[in-house]
């Protein structure tokens, strides 16, 4: 008796719960951590209050280069997701892989939503275009690189805190005097390959790899062995040796010793910000990427970062159009610029730019506009975006290399004609596998 | 004469093995089988397009210096991670069998680090070594020795042995705690009678009275450093500095997950297979002839 009345309680629960009609569930996976995995689920949550037909359901699926793992395996076993972020690094992998995505303008499209992908701000829109002109993937999060520095740190070793260090000389000589004034690590970089080489190329306005840094297809070949390449990692080795350049490890690892006060620069991902923001005790400075003065057209523009949302083949149509309403929301100006001004990631747009820059965002936040107004520019073909096959294995190559120059094992030379020679192989490797 | 069990019935003996030979059809034979197969095979990421390249995954691999290069690293690791953790372990099973009072606490406290997970155990030591904020660097530093695993290769791979052999010395003390129970107390006391010290009773009668259980471990502790150890070196120095620490079981861990690479992965884990047979019948061909069972 009692079995029968709780469970046709549970039932009338279970009733209750559900809505008028069944909702379309859409499932998203992703890569955010901590204050951006709230921006996530808070985007899910206002998506899903704003309509009654559609329920995203977004899942943490580890870093970057986990969740694309989980989904090959997921789509290799039919269960892949609808909706998948995958950062730039994996774009050329996915672009490769034929039949597993759908591109975004085509969702869009039978879903009747109209795109137009000539809003989103020209470096973004361009490293998510296929070389046929199709948009293939939504731009989500974007980031890019640029400098931080230790206020305190710089007024302690008698340099002005309201001037940062614009050029390499001058990021050494302000090293050299942080040093002197008892810093015991001046200058350190994050993401080693994305900031000395990728970051580097384009903002000197030099290719990082022949055919339009990959964008033009699959037989792109490393160019990072050039002079200005060598002479800036011969500085870097030179800073090194002189203990003006400490290293700190692979990824966002070296982040932890700007945060603590330890290292007084820093060159990393422009989404460190809110990070800093919350953590650092003591006055810090956001400023653009240093670049060799004598180098004409330099500085250019920096290449992207982050991660798009991909959508998966092999789902319902019915699916397909709650995807598409709700990229529709999330590509909505205000939604845009009230994520840009939250996470520190680039705005995709241009109007959510124009919309951050007239609240007075910018203002009142000086720093944030850094890496904005790095990236909202004419781009040339060498500073468009890096895209290339079997990219993570090159930044672990070019980690690999690097590590060696910095501890004196290579000469800067060698170690650049190695990332060439290696990387080079994994791109034939690549074109071999694809074009079949 | 030889007493002996013979099963009268045919199906009776198979059918009590039956579950024995599911699970080692269905947790080694097929996953080996897999791997045999996809060694053969290059495919996309996704496996949408996958071709039959014979052997040019091995040939490839045959043919990069990196990847030769990590037989050295591997070596290295395998020698240093089964010797140290098996003799630590001895002297550690040699002095709880010694002592009097508090051997179950003793005992017992050695054997918690095998419930740790290899993963933890790397970021463990790694928390400890970090350089500049690590509790054990900052004692080094103190007294003069600069210690840097991100750029010097010789304490990259001190690091991930240490981890490594505090994951398995439990284990190796818990076979020769009881190694050292099941020799008989009368041998001991008739050769301390004699007037044999500690030290000459241990090499003279533990040592090979033990040598069954070395040689086991020994065995163990060659799979362990050679497959076991991956998740440590993820967690520690992913390889580096350049590919110092990148031992082979790392390679195929990195090919495979992170980068990708199904086919490179499959070749170089049937590599990593055949080293491992060819080691394990070495040893039960050379050394286990040393051994006193």
């Amino acid at each position: 008796m009692k079995i029968k009345f709780a469970l046709s309680a549970a039932g009338l629960m279970s009733l209750a719960a559900l809505p008028a009609h069944a909702q379309i569930e859409i499932h998203w996976w992703h890569s955010m951590i901590a204050v951006n995995n709230e921006w996530v689920n808070d985007l899910a949550r206002d998506f899903n209050a704003s309509q009654t037909e559609y329920k995203v359901v977004p899942t943490f699926k580890g870093s970057y280069d986990e969740s694309m793992p989980a989904a090959v395996a997921a789509f290799r076993a039919g269960t892949a997701p609808h909706i998948l972020q995958v950062y730039e690094v994996g774009t050329a992998t996915m672009m490769a892989s034929k039949g597993v995505a759908v591109p975004v303008g085509q969702v869009m499209k039978s879903a009747g939503i109209g795109f137009d992908p000539s809003v989103y701000i020209p470096a973004v829109a361009s490293y998510y275009t296929a070389p046929n002109g199709q948009m293939i993937s939504l731009p989500f999060n974007s980031s890019t690189t640029v400098f931080y520095y230790n206020k305190d740190a710089f007024k302690a070793a008698g340099l002005d805190p309201n001037k940062a260090p614009a050029t390499w000389p001058e990021v050494a000589l302000a090293a050299a005097k942080l040093k002197a004034s008892g810093h015991k690590c001046a200058y350190t970089t994050a993401w080693q390959g994305w900031t000395q080489l990728e970051s580097f190329s384009a903002w000197h306005n030099i290719e990082y790899a022949s055919h339009r840094n990959g964008l033009g297809g699959m037989d792109a070949r490393l160019q990072v062995n050039s002079p200005l390449h060598l002479r800036h990692i011969e500085n870097l080795a030179n800073m090194a040796k002189q203990g003006l350049f400490i290293y700190k490890g692979r990824g966002n690892v070296p982040e932890a010793s700007f945060v603590s006060g330890e290292c007084a620069m820093i060159t990393t991902s422009s989404g460190f910000l809110g990070n800093v923001r919350k953590n650092a005790r003591f006055g810090h400075g956001v400023a653009p990427l240093p670049y060799y003065p004598d180098v004409p057209g330099a500085p250019q523009n920096t290449v992207i970062g982050g991660a798009s949302l991909w959508v998966i083949s092999g789902k319902k149509q019915a699916e397909y159009k709650g995807v598409a309403e709700f990229f529709k929301y999330i590509s909505n100006p205000e939604v845009q610029a009230a994520s840009h001004k939250r996470t520190g990631y680039l705005p995709v747009t241009t109007v959510a730019y124009e919309l951050t820059e007239k609240s007075g965002f910018y203002k009142d936040n000086p720093g944030s506009e850094v890496a904005v107004t790095q990236m909202v520019r004419k781009v040339t073909d060498k500073s468009r975006g890096i895209r290339l096959g079997n990219y993570p294995q090159i930044r672990t190559i070019e980690d690999e290399e690097l590590e060696q120059v910095w501890s004196g094992k290579k000469r800067p030379k060698e170690a650049l004609d190695a990332i060439v020679q290696r990387g080079n192989e994994l791109l034939e490797k690549f074109e071999r596998v694809n074009k079949r | 004469m030889e007493k002996r069990v013979v099963f009268r019935s045919r199906w009776l003996p198979w059918t009590l093995l039956a579950p024995q030979i599911a699970i080692i059809l269905v947790f080694f034979f097929w996953p080996a089988a897999q791997a045999l197969l996809q060694s053969l095979q290059q495919s996309d990421a996704f496996g949408t397009s996958v071709d039959w390249v014979g052997l040019d995954n091995f040939r490839a691999l045959l043919a990069d210096p990196q990847y030769l290069a990590s037989f050295q690293v591997t070596s290295v690791f395998s020698i240093l991670v089964a010797g140290i953790g098996i003799s630590v372990s001895l002297m550690l099973a040699v002095f709880a069998d010694r002592i009097v009072r508090g051997t179950a606490v003793y005992r017992t406290l050695l054997i918690w680090p095998y419930a740790v997970a290899p993963a933890v155990a790397g970021v463990l030591w790694l928390f400890l070594f970090a350089p500049s904020i690590g509790i054990v660097s900052y004692g080094l530093h103190a007294i003069g020795f600069d210690w840097n695993h991100l750029l010097d290769s010789d304490h990259a791979m001190a690091l991930i042995v240490i981890a490594a052999v505090w994951k398995q010395v439990s284990y190796n003390f818990l076979f020769f705690v009881a190694g050292l129970q099941s020799i008989p107390k009368s041998l001991i006391e008739a050769a301390a009678i004699d007037g044999a010290g500690p030290w000459r009773r241990f090499w003279t009668i533990q040592f090979p009275l033990l040598s069954p259980t070395t040689f086991f471990l020994l065995v163990i502790n060659v799979v362990y450093a050679f497959f076991e150890t991956f998740a440590i070196v993820d967690a520690s120095t992913q390889g580096g500095p350049s590919r110092d620490t990148a031992i082979l079981v790392y390679k195929v861990y990195y090919d495979g997950f992170k980068a990708m690479d199904l086919g490179g992965s499959a070749a170089q884990s049937v590599v990593l297979m055949v080293i491992v047979v060819m080691l394990t019948v070495l040893q039960f061909r050379f050394v286990e002839k040393k051994v006193n069972y």
